[in-house]
């Protein structure tokens, strides 16, 4: 605890997202195994790793979906670990978290979806200003028309930008993206990464992108992390890590 | 063995949770009126022809018994004491537990494989009070609701039935009816279907609470929410004829 809170004190004020010493098992699977990580303010870092290495834990860990068995997650100055229900309620204003499947309500149209989490964290009440935050992100993602349309009446890659909309609205600091552009055709999928390029400036925010899809690993990546043996095993920009002569780092490259 | 006494275990630390979380702000009571919608107006048109086909039927296949002990008379007295004790509320259960009790499972299982709970919690929502909070609360409420109108609508069938092969007027059918039925008949019938419906609701819940492997999981979530609940319906039935017996309360 005392090394934890440490860690927490001298952490950079440009860094928004300060991982040390993570662990997590389930049963004898020990999916992360010693972590360490640092997110810069208005950064894009890409999270390689095969299949059940661990990436979409690693963030679910960053969000509290799940609790790490040991370890410091330090997200703009707060150890997510130690954090209560309201204090993970108010850290997740601040970061976003796109779903792998979307996770776009079934029962609810678009508008219901983007207005959901506004509506639940008791922001912007008025109608008018919810309505306008709701076309606003729906005008960024390119779908203004679709406001009131329900997510089976959309494609995949339009459920994937009303998903990332409703990751947008509460214009969040930082955004965890878990396999944004899997499930979608390659052209879909540049499309999304660029998205998720312009957003980042547009809104100045810092991203952890899960994928092992090496097109958007190389549209948005500032920096590659190489998820091994649950720890951070390479790290370095998407050329510098296509060149390595390191067998497990070049085996992802080919 | 071992796993049907881990389940059982499960299930009540489910309920358990159930009660926490029922009396902790924040009050879902949009979703909550949302879901007595769903549950008690979906279900009404289901449960009111089930039950006029089961007064119906069941006043018909009595008639000849009675009339073999030249008690034809009797006919209203006695089907409106089966169908309002026994018959009414536990077709209504059963029915309950089919439709929506299969419905909450699938729909919670849906959402926990396609991440919308995870989602739920991270836009500051406790999936567990918007979701399994206002559905128990729902079918605890509505289906009580749902096993009057079964009752009245099975009685009508009731009247159609005694009419089929005899003549019993209007007037003469409903004063044996309501001759025949006291209180001890209606409330301790009404009271058990707050448990039915208690049961169906975290039956549900728990099963699509706790949905995985996929789609198959979401299949097998529905069916077993159907089965065990149903289940869950015979057994508090049999608790319910018991406590009534005992006290005396008919």
């Amino acid at each position: 605890m005392k090394d934890q809170k440490e860690h927490i004190a001298t952490t950079d004020p440009e860094t928004v997202i300060s991982i040390r010493n993570l662990y997590k098992s389930f049963g004898d699977n020990k999916v992360l195994n010693g972590f360490d990580f640092d997110l810069k303010k208005g950064e894009n870092v890409v999270v390689l790793g095969k299949s059940g290495s661990g990436k979409s834990v690693l963030i679910k860990c960053i969000i509290g979906l799940i609790q790490p068995d040991q370890g410091s997650i330090n997200v703009l100055g707060d150890n997510v670990p130690d954090l209560n229900t309201t204090q993970l309620d108010e850290m997740r204003v601040k970061v976003g978290f796109l779903f792998q499947s979307n996770a776009l309500y079934d029962s609810m149209t678009v508008r219901e979806n983007l207005e959901f989490p506004l509506r639940r964290h008791w922001i912007h009440t008025s109608k008018e200003e919810v309505n306008e935050l709701v076309m606003e992100v729906l005008r960024n993602v390119g779908l203004p028309h679709t406001v009131d349309m329900m997510p089976s009446e959309l494609s995949g890659g339009m459920r994937k930008r009303i998903a990332l909309a409703r990751t947008l609205i509460l214009k969040p600091e930082i955004i965890l993206y878990d396999e944004p552009t899997t499930g979608l055709d390659p052209i879909t999928g540049k499309e999304i990464s660029n998205l998720m390029v312009d957003m980042q400036k547009k809104y100045n925010i810092s991203s952890i992108i899960i994928s092992h899809d090496l097109n958007c690993v190389k549209i948005t990546a500032n920096r590659v992390v190489m998820l091994i043996d649950g720890t951070c095993y390479a790290t370095g920009t998407y050329e510098e890590l296509e060149r390595s002569t390191d067998s497990k780092v070049k085996q992802f490259f080919e | 063995m071992k796993k049907l006494f881990i389940e059982i275990g499960l299930i009540a630390r489910f309920t358990g949770r159930f009660f926490t979380e029922l009396f902790k702000p924040r009050f879902e009571f949009n979703e909550f009126l949302r879901q007595c919608f769903y549950i008690g107006n979906k279900s009404l048109p289901l449960v009111a022809i089930t039950a006029f086909i089961m007064g119906l039927v069941i006043t018909i296949q009595s008639r000849p018994t009675l009339v073999e002990f030249g008690a034809e008379a009797w006919l209203p007295k006695m089907v409106s004491v089966s169908l309002v004790r026994e018959i009414a509320p536990v077709i209504t259960a059963l029915i309950c537990a089919g439709k929506i009790g299969s419905g909450i499972g699938a729909e919670l299982g849906s959402m926990k494989v396609t991440e919308q709970i995870d989602a739920m919690d991270v836009s500051g929502t406790n999936p567990y009070k918007f979701l399994v909070v206002t559905r128990v609360m729902g079918t605890t409420l509505m289906i009580p609701l749902l096993a009057v109108l079964a009752d009245t609508v099975s009685l009508y069938g009731g009247y159609l039935g005694a009419n089929i092969r005899g003549v019993v007027s209007w007037d003469l059918y409903w004063n044996q009816v309501f001759d025949t039925l006291v209180y001890g008949d209606v409330m301790p019938s009404i009271i058990k279907t707050f448990f039915f419906g208690f049961a169906i609701g975290i039956i549900g819940c728990y099963k699509g609470f706790n949905s995985n492997k996929g789609t198959e999981g979401v299949g097998q979530s529905a069916n077993s929410a159907v089965v065990i609940s149903s289940l869950l319906v015979f057994i508090i039935d049999l608790i319910a004829v018991q406590i009534t017996d005992i006290f005396n309360l008919n």
